[in-house]
């Protein structure tokens, strides 16, 4: 029985107005009466009742908070796929594919990595993710004295080519995308892998895959750094311009929150800082003369998803929401794909406790939907022993069957952003865009992100919140499951961990020792002496490095190549 | 009776970059009312001894959270023995499985504290520790 829309003249449009008027103050009215009524009866006294950022939280949620009435709507949530994207980036979401089962994992060599990646495969699982060790992270070889009691401890060894190709034999890189956690050398990395699948076979202008590549990130929070940053970015700047002509398909970076968020910041320091940090890297590619709609539809994320539920899902949507509006409205993109927040998550390294591990299971599990709740496209999910080890081949496992719990059994996945429209989810979006932009704010008024590194805001921040959140816990104002409370059974300690032994550092280090004996030394010599003056003339580093790569040249050659340009960051210490 | 403060100096030995444990605790200590020193990430044992040396520090705690514990525990104490620095409490924490803890106690590290540890428990003992070392000094 639809009425058709009929012309209204002024005196009944004002009518409606005034009865719409009248309905909000009758919800006002009954509102406050129902407070009277909440008010008077007794509450717990345990908890706080404000989020895990400290949020002071109301009980109820109405359209008095978040504006049903509002004809912003569309404006604000628009539909799925559609600008500003805040319920979600894609048409069909999860209807179509659902998100990609991406589990980070590397230890040992790259024999022993390829192994456990094809364990994983054969397990359903849909994408890699590598997980480097100290060295490589750090860019020093394998037998690197820095390296002793390091290679192959928390991720894999991977000095050279060589490495690379041994640590995908056998697995398509045509076929499987492969997501690499790697920053400070992030170019070198990205050429190994570049040279590994050129000799696959893989034609580059199909090549799908994502590196992290986000050093500001690593100054505030990860660490992981070999450069200054004037450099470093002038390096990201390179990585693009010579990817959108050269491997148009790759996600040239993850602009990464997980680690901020994993070193004490908040939700909303997470959502702030890591934006913060994507507009720079815009700004960085528009000085270097590129059009921003060549470059930023391969810009991705990576959002850690913590315990506190709601504020998780608030902070994805809102991140799509801001990260649309300052995409268009500020840098003038005009391509949709530059607007849409693409992104990655992870359940919180941090929250999973060592008493009671088991317990782990069930706390990945509830980070695991918040994110799929929020709308990501991909996630990887911890395994409960994490925080004692790396991962044995069952904990991984059964992270991997959380993942597929949820997507094949409990149903979150049938409908797209299902929070939508709750008052309490799209207030708390609207707060945290809010906090977003007045942190913003602050940022430029430090004079921007890299003024902020120099001068320790975001590591001060960052220090500052794991503080006050341990102060909480031990005074027992946030209980956490088996460590404050709940105690019973934490003398039960006995789960299998997983022993690196000291034989990778030896098997790697002879494995070098042959490389450097086998390989054509002049053309090394050759490609590294042309990657240095490459730095001297400012020129764009990638096609030289991927020349050096080619060659066998190593991590740490062509770190120490560039280093006679750029020097090294050296940490300034705020405590 | 002025007591004199507890100096400790908090280090991040090799290429690990977890720092967020480290400046927790080195916070809760300074709290506490001792004198903290945090040499920062990246540290070369050889560059925590000279530190150690130069503040002239009661305690040094080392966090390390990469699995590297087994070598940089032993270096760190070794050169700290040559140096004469046999009085130095050497403890610390991070992601080390409890036979490992139980080894490097052996050799003559202090306590060693893992995940789900309260700030109180490390401020604790590092309080008793000195008590007992200076109980007979005054």
């Amino acid at each position: 029985m639809s009425k058709r829309r009929e012309k209204k003249s002024i005196e009944e449009l004002s009518k409606e107005n005034e009865q719409l008027r009248a309905d909000l103050e009758e919800l006002r009215r009954q509102r406050a009466a129902w407070l009277g009524k909440h008010k008077a009866v007794p509450k717990r006294e345990d908890v706080t009742f404000d989020s895990l950022s400290g949020r002071e939280l109301q009980p109820l949620y109405t359209p008095i908070d978040n504006g049903v009435y509002d004809p912003e709507y569309l404006e604000k949530l628009s539909l799925p796929g559609e600008y500003p994207f805040t319920r979600g980036p894609y048409t069909t979401m999860y209807r179509t594919r659902l998100w990609t089962m991406r589990q980070f994992s590397g230890f040992g060599t790259a024999e022993e990595t390829n192994e456990r990646y094809k364990y994983l495969l054969e397990h359903g699982q849909t994408g890699l993710s590598v997980a480097f060790d100290f060295p490589t992270l750090m860019g020093y070889d394998s037998d690197d004295p820095r390296s002793e009691g390091e290679v192959g401890v928390c991720g894999v060894a991977i000095s050279s080519l060589a490495d690379m190709e041994r640590l995908f034999e056998g697995i398509p890189l045509g076929d499987v995308s492969v997501s690499m956690t790697i920053n400070g050398p992030a170019m070198m990395l990205y050429c190994f892998l570049l040279a590994t699948a050129e000799k696959q076979g893989v034609d580059l202008k199909e090549f799908r895959g994502t590196i992290q590549n986000d050093i500001l990130k690593e100054y505030m929070a990860q660490h992981a750094w070999i450069f200054p940053p004037e450099p470093a970015l002038k390096i990201i700047a390179d990585i693009f311009e010579w990817s959108s002509k050269h491997a148009p398909k790759f996600n040239t970076i993850s602009i990464s929150g997980y680690h901020i968020r994993e070193a004490g910041s908040t939700a909303v320091q997470e959502l702030a800082f890591t934006l913060k940090n994507g507009f720079t890297y815009v700004e960085k590619g528009i000085e270097r003369g590129l059009d921003v709609d060549e470059f930023a539809p391969r810009l991705s994320f990576f959002w850690d998803v913590h315990n506190d539920f709601f504020e998780e899902v608030a902070k994805f949507r809102a991140a799509r929401r801001i990260w649309a509006r300052h995409m268009k409205e500020i840098y003038g993109a005009k391509n949709p794909e530059s607007w849409r927040l693409r992104t990655h998550a992870q359940t919180a390294g941090v929250s999973l406790m060592a008493q009671q591990p088991e317990n782990n299971i069930a706390r990945v599990a509830y980070q695991a939907m918040a994110a799929v709740l929020g709308g990501t496209q991909s996630l990887h999910t911890n395994a409960l022993d994490e925080t004692l080890a790396l991962p044995t081949e069952k904990s991984v496992r059964i992270a991997l069957r959380t993942q597929q719990i949820l997507a094949y059994e409990t149903g979150v996945a049938h409908t797209i952003d299902p929070l939508a429209g709750s008052y309490y989810v799209e207030w708390l979006t609207d707060q945290m865009e809010a906090d977003a932009e007045r942190i913003f704010e602050e940022i430029d008024e430090l004079g921007g992100v890299v003024r902020g590194i120099e001068e320790g805001y975001f590591q001060g921040q960052i220090a500052h919140s794991a503080e006050r959140f341990q102060q909480e816990v031990e005074s027992d104002q946030r209980i956490i499951v088996a460590v404050n409370e709940f105690t019973g059974g934490n003398d039960d300690v006995s789960i299998d961990l997983l022993k690196i032994g000291r034989e990778i550092q030896e098997k790697q280090g002879k494995r070098l020792a042959e490389l450097r004996a086998t390989r054509d030394s002049e053309r090394v010599e050759a490609a590294l002496d042309r990657l240095t003056r490459a730095a001297q003339e400012d020129e764009n580093l990638m096609g030289p490095m991927l020349d050096a790569a080619r060659a066998y040249a190593t991590l740490g050659e062509i770190r120490h190549a560039l280093e006679k340009v750029y020097g090294r960051f050296r940490e300034p210490i705020f405590f | 009776m002025a007591e004199r403060k507890i100096r400790v100096l908090v280090g991040k030995p090799g290429l690990d970059g977890h720092d967020r444990g480290a400046k927790v605790v080195a916070a809760a200590l300074r709290d506490a009312g001792m004198e903290v020193i945090y040499t920062g990430l990246h540290q070369t044992p050889e560059q925590i001894v000279q530190a150690a040396i130069q503040e002239d520090v009661d305690v040094v705690a080392l966090s390390i959270l990469s699995g590297a514990h087994m070598t940089l525990f032993p270096r760190v104490l070794e050169k700290l023995r040559e140096e004469g620095m046999d009085h130095v409490l050497l403890t610390g924490g991070g992601i080390i499985p409890a036979e490992d803890m139980e080894k490097l106690r052996e050799m003559g590290v202090g306590k060693l504290f893992g995940p789900g540890t309260t700030t109180a428990e490390a401020v604790n003992y590092i309080q008793e520790w000195f008590e007992k070392e200076h109980a007979g000094a005054d």
